[in-house]
Parts: structure tokens; C-alpha cells; sequence
């Protein structure tokens, strides 16, 4: 099992820093699966953290400008990784004005991801910072737990307002209530709702689109259907960590609703993509 | 006039109705007397009141005027409620509180009357946002009786001279000791703390003393933990009025200029803390 890999490019290392910024933010510990094209941070849905889960996917080419991996063996030429993703973030904080950065698997005391960055020095020798990261190696019989999630048989696709807003919004209803629900249409429009003993306050989201997903039944849509609202109940802190995590400025952020089952974010950015699923409360 | 579109608002069966082009002209200032959860509402036909209290020895009176609304109607006589003014001041800044580029948030305020909730419609770039806020059982507030005939000293001054000063406050004093008269020290700021005692004068002919009318010298001492929600409506004035009556009063009046250039009060007053003479221990 290796895998070594470099990056040179500074907006590369920025673009990187981002997305692994916003991994830290939206979940303590992750997997990370490394394939021979691509990186994948996951977070699968168990109990103990709400039932939310996880999926972000970069393409290494995109990143890297090395990228060697020999997974465990031919057939399944993969390395899945258990890591605190804090730990990269704040590797990679020092790394803004690297000239380089390394990134590799290593076996110092346990298993590291060792990120080693090179600075700019007034001598002409670099001078060279080291972190070792702890992660521990999933064993192959665990990987089915990290499955793709299929995007669910959703109710409403619609494109999200300006995300800026929409956290603005939470962020005071947050301080109201516990819960939101979250509602949207085919006709482009999503509600923001908080009800509790005090105040009840809707935002209104009007003229956003809905996203043209290949489906069967789309075409068959009455104007009635459209009207009709999709909804979900879900722990409001859950959508402000996302709202306020996502350092990735997405080019498309599309949510997908299950009515009364699960709420599903896709933030698009370039070749970055991240999932996010917040289940629906009772 | 995305309010129009709102089937919801019919005029006719509200008691008080009014409408903000800039909803932080109504938040800013209601911000500078928060300093607990729920407040009283007075409307009349001259605009708005809203109070806090403390300890029934402080009280915050905010004024916003009718002509600060770009719309204001009130078929009542006066209109009375009470307000959880944090959740009040939440739906105010649902769109963010602090004064971004962007378009304001305009607003319209709507209330039925007794029994009904306050519904506030705030849009902002296209997003309505509507909001109904429970009203309370009215309480009594407190009449502090504070008379401009009684008046015995006033300074007004403009509010930098007071912010540092208020700023920076040794909070581990408990009192605030205010002397002011008409001879020196002229107007005296002192604190008693733990690490000893700060006095801050004013000299009478300061830049920063706009008028200056003491007719007797008085010292009175007030608590600190009272005063200190003050600084927040010290923080948005440009001039402040300090006043103390016969009792020894304090009314603390803060003008302040929003974000249109209208002046709105905010006007703090408060209970001297009760001298103990050794006679009554």
C-alpha cells in the first residue's frame, strides 16, 4: 500500500485547503477513500451523529500535480483511511505560501498522513514543515460501508437561493428554534418555516429553477403537481453547519427533498462536488 | 411592492400599521435598550415607544418618531403591548444585522390588537419573510416622575468625550460617582474598585461639553451594573444630555443619527443608589 502526492500549483493548494476546510467543518472524524483518479471524503450515516451523511468527491488531476497509489492489491487498487479532518485543515493552514506541498501515507508510530510543506526562506535552503496526521487503515472487509449514496427518489430538485442569504436566515432562526422546516416546489419555490411557543417566522424563496434531472414522470407534471410542496423537519443546527461550513463557493447548490423522509444537498463547484444528506425528523 | 402581493395584509383590521424603507432604522435603535428579553410598546399618533426596565431602578425608553416610518397609521387613541423584544430584534435581522451592500430590508409592521400577535413582513432582494411574534399581557411601567422643572444640573456633551470613559469602567467597582456643579471639579467621574479609585473631570470649557447649566453641586452615586447597558445606546449617539433632579435622578438622553440621517432618543434613566449614614446602621 502507497501513495504519495504533491502540489505546486498555489491555486490548487487554495482550491484543496478550501474544500478540506469545509470537510472540518461539517464532521469531526471521516473517511477518506483514494482511488487512482479520485479523492472522496465520506461520512456515512450512523446514530451518533444525527443520521447526517456525507460524500465529497475531487478529482486528483484536478488537485495534483503527482499523484502515486498502489492500492491493497490489483483487484481492489484502493486505500480507505480513517482520519480527523481538523488535523489536515490545520496542516494545511501554515501551507498558503508553500512552494509545495507533499502529501503521503507513511508507518512512523502508527499509520500517518504526513503532510510536508515546503516554505520560502530569505537563504537559499527551503526551510521544510512536517505534520504527521494519525489515520487508521480501514480494513477491505469494512469498505462496503462506504458505499456512493444513490441520490434518492427525491419529491422536489430545486436550485438553492443565494447561500449567503439562506444563512443569514437560519443562522436567526436558529436562535428561535430547534427545528425548520424546509419546503419547495417544481414552480421554483422554497419556504423556510420555524414554529415554536413565541413566534413563528416563514421565509419565502420565489424564482430559482428547478434542475433538469432525467426522469420519467417529469414530463407528466399537471400545473397543479407543481404547486405542490415537498417537506422536511430537520435539526436546524445540522443546516446551519452546512450553510456556514461550505467554504467551497459552489457554482450550483441544488437540494433534493424526500418529503418527510430526508433532505439532500449537492454543492457543484468546477470538478469538486459535495453531498450532504440531513434526515427528517418525526 | 412585493407587500401588495401578499394577500395576507388587509389595512382595514389592523389598529396599528406601519412601514420601514430600512428595517435597521427600527433595529439599531431598539439594539441600544436591549438588555433584557421583553419590552413594552407604546403607539400613539407621534410614533413609538418601546421600554425596558431593570430592577425597577433603570429604565430605557427608545423613540421612534412617526415621520422616521415611511408609513404610519394607528386607529386607536394609543396602542399598548408587550414583547419579546430578543425575538423582535432576531426577525428584524433575518436578512443579517450588520449594513451590507446591498439593498435595505424593507418593512411593514401590522398589529390586530389585544390578544394578536405581531406580524412583521420583511422583504429583502426579492425574499419575503413573514413573522408573528406573540404579544403579552401589558405591564405597568415605571414613572420616574423625572420633571425638567426639577432639574437641578444638565450638561449635554457630545457622546466620544463619554464613550472611552464608559468603555473603559472598572467594573469591579460597584458605583458610579457622578458630581456635578457649578464650581470645580465641574463634572466628576469616579469609580471605587479593587484596584484603587479613578476620577475623570471635565473641565467646564472642554471642546466636548456643548452646554453646560449646573446650578448646584450634587454627588450621587449609581450602579454600575445598572449604567452599563447604556453604553450600548452611548455607542450609536452623537450627543448625550446628562440630567440630575432634585432626588437625584439621573436621565441619561442619547440622540442618535440612523442610517437616512433622521435623529431618533434613547433615553436611560435611573435610581441614585441610597446613601446608608452611619445613623440608620
Amino acid at each position: 500500500m502507497r501513495f504519495r502526492s504533491k502540489i505546486v500549483d498555489v491555486s490548487c493548494l487554495n482550491h484543496f485547503t478550501r474544500v478540506i476546510n469545509t470537510i472540518s467543518k461539517l464532521t469531526k472524524t471521516c473517511t477518506l477513500r483514494l482511488t487512482v483518479n479520485n479523492l472522496y471524503f465520506i461520512l456515512t450515516d450512523k446514530v451518533a451523529n444525527g443520521g447526517v451523511s456525507m460524500w465529497c468527491e475531487l478529482s486528483q488531476g484536478n488537485f495534483f500535480d503527482e499523484y502515486q497509489m498502489e492500492g491493497v492489491c490489483m483487484e481492489q487498487n484502493e486505500i480507505f483511511l480513517e482520519l480527523i479532518p481538523e488535523n489536515l485543515s490545520r496542516a494545511l493552514k501554515t501551507a498558503q505560501n508553500a512552494k509545495s506541498v507533499k502529501v503521503k501515507l507513511t508507518n512512523k508510530h502508527c499509520p500517518c498522513l504526513t503532510v510536508a510543506l515546503e516554505l520560502p526562506s530569505l537563504s537559499s535552503s527551503s526551510r521544510i514543515v512536517t505534520h504527521d496526521i494519525p489515520v487508521s487503515v480501514i480494513p477491505r472487509r469494512l469498505w462496503n460501508d462506504f458505499k456512493e449514496p444513490s441520490v434518492p427518489e427525491f419529491d422536489v430538485s430545486i436550485y438553492l437561493p443565494a447561500l449567503k442569504t439562506m444563512k443569514s436566515v437560519v443562522e436567526r432562526m436558529k436562535n428561535l428554534s430547534n427545528y425548520i422546516v424546509i419546503e419547495a416546489n417544481r414552480n421554483g419555490e422554497i419556504n423556510l418555516k420555524i414554529e415554536t411557543d413565541l413566534v413563528s417566522v416563514s421565509t419565502h424563496f420565489k424564482d430559482l429553477g428547478n434542475p433538469p434531472w432525467v426522469s420519467d414522470d417529469a414530463s407528466q407534471n399537471s400545473t397543479q403537481e407543481i404547486d405542490n410542496m415537498a417537506e422536511a423537519r430537520i435539526d436546524i443546527r445540522k443546516l446551519l453547519q452546512f450553510l456556514a461550513g461550505q467554504q467551497v463557493n459552489p457554482t450550483k447548490a441544488i437540494c433534493n427533498i424526500v418529503h418527510k423522509r430526508m433532505v439532500h444537498f449537492i454543492l457543484l463547484h468546477e470538478d469538486v462536488s459535495l453531498q450532504y444528506f440531513i434526515p427528517a425528523l418525526a | 411592492m412585493p407587500f401588495l402581493t401578499q394577500p395576507e395584509v388587509d389595512d382595514e383590521q389592523y389598529v396599528l400599521t406601519c412601514s420601514l424603507d430600512n428595517a435597521r432604522n427600527l433595529s439599531n435603535i431598539l439594539k441600544a435598550i436591549h438588555f433584557k428579553d421583553h419590552a413594552s410598546c407604546f403607539a400613539t399618533n407621534n410614533g413609538l415607544k418601546v421600554t425596558v426596565e431593570n430592577a425597577k431602578c433603570l429604565q430605557a425608553n427608545a423613540f421612534i418618531q412617526a415621520g422616521i416610518f415611511q408609513e404610519f397609521n394607528i386607529r386607536e387613541e394609543s396602542v399598548v403591548f408587550r414583547i419579546n423584544l430578543t425575538v423582535l430584534l432576531d426577525c428584524l435581522t433575518i436578512f443579517g444585522a450588520s449594513a451590507g451592500p446591498g439593498t435595505p430590508t424593507a418593512l411593514k409592521m401590522c398589529y390586530q390588537g389585544y390578544g394578536h400577535p405581531l406580524v412583521l413582513f420583511l422583504e429583502e432582494g426579492g425574499v419575503v419573510t413573514v413573522c408573528k411574534i406573540h404579544t403579552q399581557e401589558p405591564e405597568e411601567t415605571l414613572d420616574f416622575d423625572f420633571c425638567s422643572t426639577n432639574v437641578l444640573n444638565k450638561i449635554i456633551l457630545q457622546s466620544e468625550g463619554l464613550r472611552e470613559a464608559f468603555a473603559e469602567l472598572d467594573m469591579t467597582s460597584d458605583f458610579l460617582q457622578i458630581i456635578m456643579s457649578p464650581d470645580k471639579p465641574y463634572f466628576r467621574l469616579s469609580t471605587f474598585g479593587n484596584a484603587g479609585s479613578a476620577h475623570l473631570d471635565y473641565p467646564k470649557d472642554s471642546d466636548l461639553i456643548e452646554a453646560f447649566h449646573c446650578t448646584q453641586t450634587q454627588t450621587n452615586r449609581y450602579k454600575i451594573s445598572l449604567l452599563k447597558p447604556s453604553t450600548k445606546a452611548l455607542a450609536l449617539s452623537c450627543k448625550v444630555s446628562i440630567r440630575t433632579d432634585n432626588r437625584g435622578f439621573l436621565s441619561l438622553q442619547y440622540m442618535i443619527r440612523n442610517e437616512d440621517g433622521q435623529i431618533c432618543f434613547v433615553e436611560y434613566y435611573c435610581c441614585p443608589d441610597e446613601e446608608v449614614s452611619e445613623a440608620d446602621v
